[in-house]
């Protein structure tokens, strides 16, 4: 068998893609501890590194060396299998992201790369899939932990994640309408170019409502504030992982960052056009990419230290009676439109 | 061993369809029972995709989406009984509910 | 051996051992969860056959939606584990006369699955890999064919899935005096 660089640099780049991940996880801990400190005008971390910016280091190595506790009425095997299901699905959804335009790595190769790990003509039902499959691990972190905390923050928030799963979706689906396609590498380049050359096409100018539904969705999905209800600490403690210490916490707290991220990139190919931002070269495509990722990360910050928590009622009453059948309308809006319009 | 034809999937699928009826047999649970059932639906589909592989047609995967469909409207109907049965008779056994068998 | 059979038989394994095991024990959550094992080499399998449409919806229906059904189920209920000593007082199949047929059924059955192991790829060898796939793996052939040839079949599902809805629910519900 000869040697082919570009099958080396596929091999390569699911090791480059998972610890990015990683490291992704940790500068979101970092961000979200600075951006809520400036929110509320105060500093955040400042001794740890330049900035601060080695304190999930040392969160992580804090949790490392933390005893492992488990509840003596706890089902052991599946309290230790809960957060690996809880991570690996977190993990798994990011495989179908593209992440860039094909690249020769600046001619490197003589032939262009593709910077995913997979390209599915399905991608955008694998994320979906993979997103359902989440709940999983927090229904039995809750039920194997044995304790009511957990067990209501485990029921509260499967009833959440499958009630917003709809939504989502349905947001989906839309998008789909106007891509024509499934593969996630053919909605972003169904997005290059410009109307009227000056309005990038993305999809969120044909779909506000649309991106709306999506962001919030995606927010109650990965069990953030305002909807972070399955840790609602006034009220249940730390909800599903009441019960859980040292690094099975921090695979639950690895995987909420992971899932915000593949959310906020599922976001940018879907809705921001991925890695086309019109008046700039696509040869750079990662870097736009990026760029776009960060600020939809951010805007998942913003939201969180900006807005207060519903009360549960509320949350499923917004999720049914408004977020959904915002989404079916907008479905039909936007079939019309294909349909009439050519859009 | 070699080649994997369309017997493979076949005599996979009778394997686990056997398996599922075992498992209605077997089983003295509610839950344990729709599950075997489930077990026999999924062997049952596992025919169709590979019958439509085999044939070149998207009509295995249709059917399918009705299994799909259909197995989901009976796992919501079914466990709804079973929740209605456990309030009556705090027991999932099928033995226990023997009011109306004379 | 190709990689493709050496995942058949991967896959194939997962099927077979999770749904024995779902079978095989008295506690229903770790059934759930072994059924949704072997719900996951059946995807897999159908991934091999071209079927990738087959093998999403398999995971988001079945594995996310229908045994959540189950597990909130189980959850709910604190669904006891089956009793082996209950198990032998009243299971039906538990006297000696259905215990001798059943038993004489159960191993003409097992001859019949081992027979047909043992000629699987002699009495039709054409490989599946050999077969054009076509339009199996199309996901918008399988709309077309949904929304035309099935149009009456797919109305019909939304409306058994409607009656299945307020089924459940009228079941489930508690009457409020």
């Amino acid at each position: 068998m000869s040697f082919d660089p570009v099958f080396f640099v596929q091999i390569a780049l699911i090791v480059v893609v998972f610890h990015a991940l990683l490291l992704a996880a940790a500068g979101m801990v970092w961000a979200e501890r600075k951006v809520a400190a400036r929110l509320q005008q105060r500093y955040g971390p400042t001794l740890t590194g330049p900035a601060g910016l080695l304190q999930p280091f040392a969160d992580v190595i804090k949790l490392f060396f933390k005893e492992e506790l488990k509840p003596r009425a706890a089902d052991t095997a599946l309290f230790y299998l809960a957060p690996v299901i809880s991570a690996t699905t977190a993990f798994l959804a990011f495989s179908v992201v593209p992440f860039g335009p094909p690249t020769t790595l600046f001619g490197l190769l003589d032939r262009p790369v593709p910077l995913y790990v997979a390209d599915v003509n399905v991608a955008v039902l694998v994320v979906f899939a993979v997103a359902s499959m989440g709940v999983y691990g927090i229904v039995l972190a809750g039920w194997s932990s044995n304790s009511k905390y957990s067990l209501l923050g485990a029921l509260r928030s499967s009833a959440q994640m499958i009630s917003y799963e709809l939504s989502y979706g349905t947001a989906l689906a839309s998008v789909l309408l106007l891509g024509n396609s499934l593969s996630l590498v053919d909605l972003v380049n169904a997005q290059s170019g410009t109307w009227l050359g000056v309005i990038p096409r993305w999809f969120v100018f044909l779909q506000p409502i649309g991106f709306f539904v999506f962001m919030t969705a995606g927010i109650a999905e990965t069990n953030r504030a305002p909807f972070d209800f399955p840790e609602a600490e006034q009220e249940l403690v730390a909800g599903y992982h009441t019960e859980y210490s040292s690094m099975s916490f921090a695979l639950f707290f690895l995987a909420e960052y992971v899932n915000m991220v593949t959310v906020s990139a599922v976001a940018v190919c879907l809705f921001l056009g991925g890695w086309h931002l019109p008046p700039l070269p696509e040869s750079l495509g990662f870097v736009w990419w990026f760029l776009k990722l960060a600020a939809v990360l951010f805007f998942y910050l913003w939201v969180r230290w900006t807005l207060p928590r519903y009360r549960y009622d509320t949350l499923m009453q917004f999720g049914w009676k408004f977020l959904l059948p915002l989404a079916i309308l907008n479905l039909f809006a936007t079939a019309a439109g294909v349909l009439y319009f050519g859009l | 061993m070699g080649d994997i034809t369309l017997n493979h999937y076949l005599v996979l699928s009778a394997i686990l369809f056997s398996i599922g009826t075992a498992g209605v047999f077997l089983r003295r649970n509610l839950i344990t029972i729709l599950l075997s059932i489930e077990i026999m639906l999924n062997a049952v589909n596992l025919t169709f995709v590979a019958a439509g592989r085999f044939f070149a047609a998207v009509d295995g995967q249709v059917i399918v989406f009705f299994v799909m469909t259909v197995a989901a409207a009976e796992a919501a109907v079914g466990l709804a009984l079973v929740i209605a049965l456990f309030r009556h008779r705090e027991s999932l056994n099928p033995e226990a509910f023997t009011s109306l068998k004379w | 051996m190709a990689f493709d059979a050496i995942l058949f038989y991967v896959f194939a394994a997962l099927a077979v051992g999770a749904s024995l095991a779902v079978i095989g024990q008295r506690n229903p959550i770790y059934s759930v969860l072994l059924l949704i094992g072997s719900f996951m080499g059946l995807s897999g399998l159908y991934v091999l056959l071209a079927s990738p449409f087959a093998a999403v919806i398999q995971i988001i229906v079945y594995a996310g939606a229908i045994m959540v059904l189950f597990l909130f189920t189980v959850m709910l209920l604190n669904v006891p584990r089956e009793d082996a000593a209950e198990w032998d007082r009243t299971h039906p199949l538990n006297r000696p006369g259905v215990r001798r047929l059943g038993g004489a059924l159960a191993v003409l059955l097992v001859l019949q699955l081992g027979w047909a192991v043992w000629h699987v790829s002699t009495r039709q060898p054409v490989a599946l890999a050999a077969v054009a796939p076509g339009e199996v793996s199309s996901v918008a052939q399988i709309g077309r064919s949904i929304f035309t040839d099935y149009a009456f079949a797919f109305e019909a599902t939304s409306l058994l899935l409607l009656a299945a809805m307020v089924g459940a629910v009228v079941l489930a519900g508690r009457v409020r005096e």
